[in-house]
């Protein structure tokens, strides 16, 4: 059985059909990464994944660890184990950034305190998002994303928008999210990482990559054959 | 008092508000003006002193300075006030200091609308708070306004004088005991802030289920004053409509209303605030946050630019998370000068569905998210509130949510 199996998933968003018939599965212990040209649906995917309601599954199936999640509430997919860095997290006004670490670590199975290891001790008594930037906003999100620790991480361009001083510290902390460390005796997880660049697999490696196009899987295999691939030649498609 | 003419006062009687629904004084009795009187806060019969604390008054603390009104009268005035400060009933104040008589209906108009002109008439008595110039008060005055009789008019005058260069923080609590559900309540506060003086004002209301609730506030204030006004409805309530103004008269004046209301199904509530930018350089901030769980919830705020660099905001926001009330905010400017920099937000809606799922990802339930949502809605912007007050805020809100 594999840790995430998705049949023919249709999805729309907007109102319109964004995934077209999804079919992929990931393995436990497996790191994958997802490669597609700008709109092509990646973030769609992961958004159907974790249960936002802005996509809408028209047709197929989302198992995990065996439970069809496809309909789920949001939280209940959560506390199966599913953790989520988005692309671009909303504004939370008047809601302060330590709060929401208390509360997800109290839900999850990760722990508080350690908001000096992402550089982000200034930021706990911020409203959430408010004013971070891009860089900022990524590390408040892994550092969340270490309170919950999930058995199975997505990431939404985790790298992007950050500087090169600060991809050393991401890098490491999608590592250690990842694989575990010694140092809080977490183990190693599974991971979906969206990258365009390929850069966070420097720090993190990856065992599969998957090329969505036009809202479908159009080739999986190996991650640096894949990414050498498209950067010789391109996706084949404009911007959609 | 003859400033003002008896037939005047009669024919105001009969005059209805600007704002809100009408209330017929018909339906009420006189409130007592014999009350028990308490030597001693903390010998408060526990129902009431359960009540005050809900309100943010406490009596386990000997140095806080207390007055507390059961209906019509005076019923505990702390004997030991801190040094600067004059505290007594307002005819008290008026026997005992001639000069307080041009603070008496004064900044308010009896004849404004039938609950000031019903004060008036009875000659209402209420707190007296005098804070001599140049004194900066180092524990909170509390005052304490509780309905005890059902069917019963509470009306009440009170005057607040903070001298130049002086400061006071200030905390009013008003409550209804458990068996005066259908009473109402009527507070005329005239407030007068002096040169660089400050005052910061706080206002908790806990009233019951059909409790009416009129309060006409006035702040007049001076060269450099400053006022802060908190006002916090978080209990269910019959009808509140409360538009307190604040005239800016002396240059560099500032002064920020924060209103902060929960309406519960079955509650009718229409708050806001008025400034009047009178003089160069003032400013005000008027910001309300409300929820309406099914009740009616009007957020007014109105600006008055009357004087060359005025600058003022005003911000009306309320949230709907129960459908069957309706949600009104209403912002108004006006200017009388080119060099004035006035603006406002309004916002009437739900909570985004974006930012509960995003909360649910971490593992809030939907019913977690929102709570924590419409508490750092509720308090996010408005600094500084009383600590317990947020305990408060939490308590309601998490009772709201159950009653959903
Ligand atoms: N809520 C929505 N309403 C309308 N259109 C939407 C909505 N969500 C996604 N789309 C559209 O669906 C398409 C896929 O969007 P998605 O965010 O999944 O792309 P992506 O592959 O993640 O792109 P990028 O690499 O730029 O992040 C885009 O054309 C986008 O505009
Ligand atoms: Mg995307």
């Amino acid at each position: 059985m594999s840790l995430l199996e998705i049949k023919d998933l249709h999805v729309e968003a907007g109102g319109r059909e964004i995934l077209k018939g999804v079919t992929m599965s990931l393995e436990e212990g497996e790191t994958c990464v997802l490669f597609g040209p700008n709109g092509s649906g990646k973030s769609t995917l992961l958004s159907a994944i974790m249960g936002y309601g802005q996509t809408k599954v028209t047709s197929g199936s989302i198992t995990f660890k065996g439970v069809d999640i496809t309909y789920m509430p949001i939280d209940q997919r959560a506390k199966l184990g599913i953790g989520m860095m988005m692309q671009r997290p909303p504004n939370v006004i008047g809601v302060k950034l330590g709060t929401l670490v208390e509360v997800t670590a109290k839900n999850g199975k990760g722990k508080t305190g350690r908001e000096k290891e992402f550089n982000m001790q200034d930021f706990l008594n911020r409203d959430i998002n408010v004013g971070f930037s891009g860089g900022e906003i990524k590390r408040s999100e892994l550092m969340q994303l270490c309170a919950q620790s999930p058995d199975f991480v997505m990431l939404d361009e985790p790298e992007s928008g950050v500087d090169l001083e600060n991809i050393g510290l991401i890098g490491k902390k999608v590592h250690e999210l990842i694989y575990g460390s010694e140092a809080d005796g977490s183990k190693s997880v599974s991971a979906f990482v969206i990258t365009h660049t390929g850069q966070i697999m420097d720090y993190i490696g990856a065992h599969k990559a998957f090329v969505l196009i036009h809202g479908k899987i159009v080739r999986d295999g190996k991650p640096e054959e894949i990414l050498e691939d498209i950067k010789n030649n391109g996706y084949g498609v404009g911007d959609e | 008092m003859s400033k003002y003419d008896q037939k005047d006062i009669e024919k105001a009687l009969d005059k209805k508000a600007a704002y809100g629904s009408d209330i017929d004084l018909g339906r009420y009795e006189e409130g007592d003006y014999e009350v028990e009187q308490i030597e001693k806060l903390e010998d408060t019969p526990d129902d009431l002193q359960k009540k005050m604390i809900n309100v943010g008054v406490t009596s386990d603390d000997d140095n806080k300075d207390t007055i507390l009104f059961i209906d019509n009268a005076m019923s505990h005035c702390s004997s030991k006030a801190q040094e600067g400060l004059i505290m007594m009933s307002t005819r008290q104040a008026v026997e005992q200091y001639p000069w307080v008589k041009d603070y008496y209906w004064n900044t308010m108009d009896p004849t404004k609308d039938k609950y000031t002109a019903k004060t008036y008439q009875e000659d209402s008595d209420g707190y007296f708070v005098y804070v001599k110039p140049g004194y900066h008060l180092k524990m909170p005055v509390q005052t304490c306004m509780m309905l005890s009789k059902n069917k019963s008019i509470q009306n009440l005058h009170n005057i607040i004088i903070v001298g130049d260069d002086a400061s006071c923080d200030m905390v009013t609590g008003c409550t209804t005991v458990h068996h005066a559900n259908d009473a109402l309540h009527v507070g005329v506060s005239e407030m007068y802030i002096g040169k660089n003086a400050s005052l910061s004002f706080t206002m908790i209301h806990s009233w019951s289920e059909q409790t009416a609730v009129r309060p006409r506030t006035n702040v007049v204030m001076d060269q450099g004053a400053n006022y802060v006004n908190n006002y916090v409805v978080l209990d269910p309530v019959g009808n509140i409509q409360s538009f307190p103004s604040a005239y800016l008269n002396g240059e560099g004046a500032k002064c920020s209303f924060n209103t902060m209301c929960i309406a519960h199904e079955n509650s009718n509530i229409d708050t806001g605030g008025c400034a009047y930018l009178n003089a160069p350089k003032t400013g005000a901030e008027l910001v309300s946050r409300n929820i309406s769980y099914g009740g009616r919830m009007v957020a007014r705020g109105r600006l008055i630019g009357n004087a060359p660099g005025a600058k003022a905001h005003l911000e009306c926001k309320s949230i709907i998370l129960k459908d069957g009330g309706i949600t009104e905010a209403i912002p108004e400017l006006e200017a009388s000068c080119a060099d004035v920099e006035m603006t406002h937000e309004a916002a009437v809606g739900k909570i985004a569905q974006e930012q509960i799922e995003y909360l649910m990802t971490r593992g809030l339930t939907e019913d977690e998210a929102v709570s924590m949502i419409v508490r750092g809605f509720l308090v996010g912007g408005i600094s500084g509130l009383p600590d317990n007050l947020q305990k408060e805020i939490d308590l309601a809100i998490d009772k709201a949510n159950e009653g959903d």
